[in-house]
């Protein structure tokens, strides 16, 4: 049984179908790459698989662990093991970043049954995903993401990812707007957290982040389709023809 | 429902019978400072929406009820009915029951020498020397007829005097009790605190009642701060759902002083909080803080007028409201420049959440400027809980209700970081815990609240 299957998903947005029918099956231990350009659907696909309830999906079904995701709130998904980052994570004032990713770990834990983790032996598990990527500890005094630069929120989004050890992980754009040495540390981050239980799915504008963090598949979407798909030298093949030729390709293939 | 004319024969019978009775009905001026008052409210009467001073604010419930006087039938409590409205860890606490002094459920504590803590009526008896150069000297009772009412009326509540240089460390606090009567009752607690000069306080008035009923609770606080004092006051309304509570903190600063008001509003009806400081010495500083949280038909007024009087002196209003269900809640922020305080610095914000569909808000700035040289901003937001912050959440497995208790109590803790640490802060956090975690809970299907878009209006503007 694959961790995520998803047949046949169509998505609406305000009577816009933005997915037209993606299939994909995602196993353990795999990374996949989802690579389109602006407007193709990738966010959309990343927030229906959070949960967000404001995308309704029109057709097609999503199991997760044998589940049914579409019934499940984002609440109960990150419960059960999926965790986005968020293209642009959110700012909140006046709750601490510690306080905030403490209820969050407790909130999980408490729906798997374990005991909460207090304040201070939160602390040590901490620091040592801080130092993972570089963090200073005074960010986690600060409200959530607030005033934060856009570095410091992507590297939030994976300490998050890397606290919380989701099963299966969407990045949605995290590699946007990154300098090289963010992009870097960002990319050690998710890949120290590869391992055979775990599913990563990295969607992405750019061939880059996939430099260093190598997939095992690469997915091509192009307006709500996946008109490609193939291990990671599509991506490579991506970079120097652009998405053009493979619009151009995908019109010709589908059938008017 | 009353006419008007019964209204006024029903307030002259009460005051008749008072006066004659009243603690200190046998000295001069203050028979004269009660009648002038009566007087003056017999001519204005209570106020209307085309007053506007209250032009958000209907009071006819109030006007349309004959409300009676409870002082003369005093009513017992025991310690045990008290003990939950009790704040922990702090020793001195007064109590009164509908207006008046209740010594036996009082704590005295003990306090530096030479302060004195006591009742006002108790004082008015002994000691009226120390009384009358202040009491009713700030109050203006031509600005409202609730002021007159309450000056009319007034006999008890506390006083406090704190003497030159002596800080006072432990905070002074004061339960105002009402309880059910069969008739609808009135009380008109008057408070004087009297800080000299480099002295250092904080008072903390809390508004509770036992039952349900008809209860109408109008208070004065006169709060002199001499020159150089640091003083913190508190007022928090958590009367039950029938409440009507009009309260007016009438701070007259000296030179460099330093006052703090807190005001919490998360009970009763109809509530109307006057703040109304005059900065009268030379570089005195002024912070009002407030916080207001209303549900069901809840109406929270919040009536700020800031007079600067002196050169170099800085103000600054900041208040919060979150409104659910029907609730309405008003920000009137008034801010008086007179013509020889240049350097004034005065600074005004207002943001507010509403909840729901029917929830109100009215926030009006009012800036009268007569000096040339000044700094006053004002600013006001209207918003929902951000569907954004509430996803994102969510989305790392807190669930609904408690993602929706978190934002509220991040914006509530806005104003609760502006109160010192200490068992005043505890125990408005906890009262604030409480009444969030209901609304977050109640919230209808916790949906109802929350946009995908924010479809408030914001402005932000710069006089």
């Amino acid at each position: 049984m694959s961790l995520l299957e998803i047949k046949n998903l169509h998505v609406k947005v305000d009577n816009h179908e933005i997915l037209k029918g993606i299939d994909l099956k995602v196993n353990a231990g795999e990374v996949h790459s989802i690579m389109g350009p602006n407007g193709s659907g990738k966010s959309t696909l990343a927030q229906v698989l959070a949960r967000r309830e404001t995308y309704a999906v029109s057709a097609g079904e999503v199991s997760y662990n044998g589940r049914d995701l579409l019934a499940m709130k984002p609440e109960e998904a990150a419960c059960e093991g999926i965790f986005m980052a968020f293209q642009y994570p959110v700012e909140i004032p006046g709750i601490s970043n510690a306080y905030f990713l403490r209820s969050a770990l407790n909130a999980i834990r408490k729906y798997r049954g374990l005991d909460e983790i207090d304040a201070i032996d939160f602390l040590p598990l901490f620091r040592e995903k801080l130092k993972l990527l570089d963090m200073d500890e005074k960010l986690m005094n600060r409200s959530v993401n607030e005033g934060f630069s856009g570095g410091e929120k992507k590297r939030n989004e994976i300490l998050q990812m890397a606290v919380l050890e989701p099963k299966l992980s969407i990045l949605d754009e995290t590699d946007s707007g990154l300098d090289i040495d963010a992009l870097r540390i960002v990319a050690q981050g998710v890949d120290a957290m590869r391992n055979p239980e775990r599913a990563i799915i990295v969607v992405t504008h750019y061939q880059r982040l996939l430099n260093y963090i190598v997939p095992d598949f690469v997915h091509v979407l192009l307006d709500g389709r996946i008109v490609r798909s193939g291990g990671p030298e599509l991506a490579l093949e991506l970079e120097e023809k652009g998405y053009g030729s493979m619009e151009a390709e995908a019109r010709h293939a589908t059938p008017a | 429902m009353i006419t008007a004319t019964q209204q006024l024969e029903s307030y002259l019978e009460n005051f008749s019978e008072f006066e004659k009775l009243a603690a200190g009905h046998a000295l001069p001026w203050l028979r004269n400072l009660r009648q002038d008052a009566f007087a003056r409210f017999c001519e204005v009467g209570f106020p209307t929406t085309h007053d506007e001073d209250w032009r958000f604010t209907n009071v006819s419930a109030i006007a349309q009820t004959a409300f009676r006087l409870t002082c003369n039938r005093p009513v017992r409590l025991s310690q045990q009915e008290l003990d939950p409205y009790r704040v922990p860890g702090v020793n001195c606490q007064l109590v009164f029951v509908n207006g008046n002094f209740a010594r036996e459920l009082s704590l005295l504590g003990k306090l530096p020498d030479g302060v004195k803590v006591s009742n006002l009526g108790g004082e008015i008896s002994s000691n009226p020397e120390a009384i009358e150069p202040h009491l009713g000297r700030y109050l203006d009772i031509r600005r409202d007829a609730f002021c007159a009412l309450n000056t009319a009326f007034g006999e008890d509540g506390a006083y406090v005097h704190i003497p030159r240089g002596t800080l006072v460390e432990e905070p002074i606090y004061l339960l105002f009790v009402s309880t059910a009567n069969d008739a609808p009752s009135m009380s008109h607690p008057r408070n004087l605190i009297v800080a000299e000069e480099d002295s250092q306080a904080t008072i903390v008035e809390d508004y509770v009642s036992l039952d349900g009923g008809a209860v109408f609770c109008n208070t004065v606080t006169e709060l002199v701060a001499g020159d150089h004092t640091v003083l913190s006051h508190y007022m928090i309304e958590r009367e039950h759902e029938e409440a009507f509570n009009i309260s007016t903190l009438r701070i007259q600063q000296g030179r460099s002083a330093n006052v703090v008001s807190h005001s919490v509003l998360l009970g009763g009806a109809l509530v109307r909080n006057n703040v109304h400081p005059v900065l009268a010495g030379e570089g005195g500083e002024c912070l009002i803080n407030g916080l207001f949280i209303g549900n069901g038909h809840q109406h929270l007024d919040n009536y700020m007028l800031v007079e600067h009087a002196s050169p170099r002196c800085g103000s600054r209003q900041f208040y919060n409201g979150i409104l659910d269900g029907h609730a309405h809640g008003v920000f009137h922020g008034r801010i008086i420049v007179h013509k020889d305080a240049q350097k004034t610095d005065a600074k005004q914000t207002n943001r507010n959440l509403l909840l729901s569909d029917d929830a109100q808000i009215d926030t009006k700035p009012q800036l009268e400027i007569y000096a040339d040289d000044v700094k006053c901003t004002h600013g006001a937001t209207i918003g929902q809980i951000e569907g954004d912050a509430l996803f994102y959440l969510r989305s790392r497995g807190i669930d609904e209700v408690s993602a929706r208790k978190l934002l509220l109590f991040a914006f509530a803790s806005e104003c609760l970081d502006r109160m010192k640490q200490g068992p005043v802060r505890r125990h408005v956090e906890e009262l604030i815990n409480r009444c969030l975690f209901q609304m977050a809970n109640s919230a209808p299907g916790a949906s109802t609240g929350i946009r995908r878009d924010d479809t408030g209006r914001n402005w932000e503007e710069i006089g």
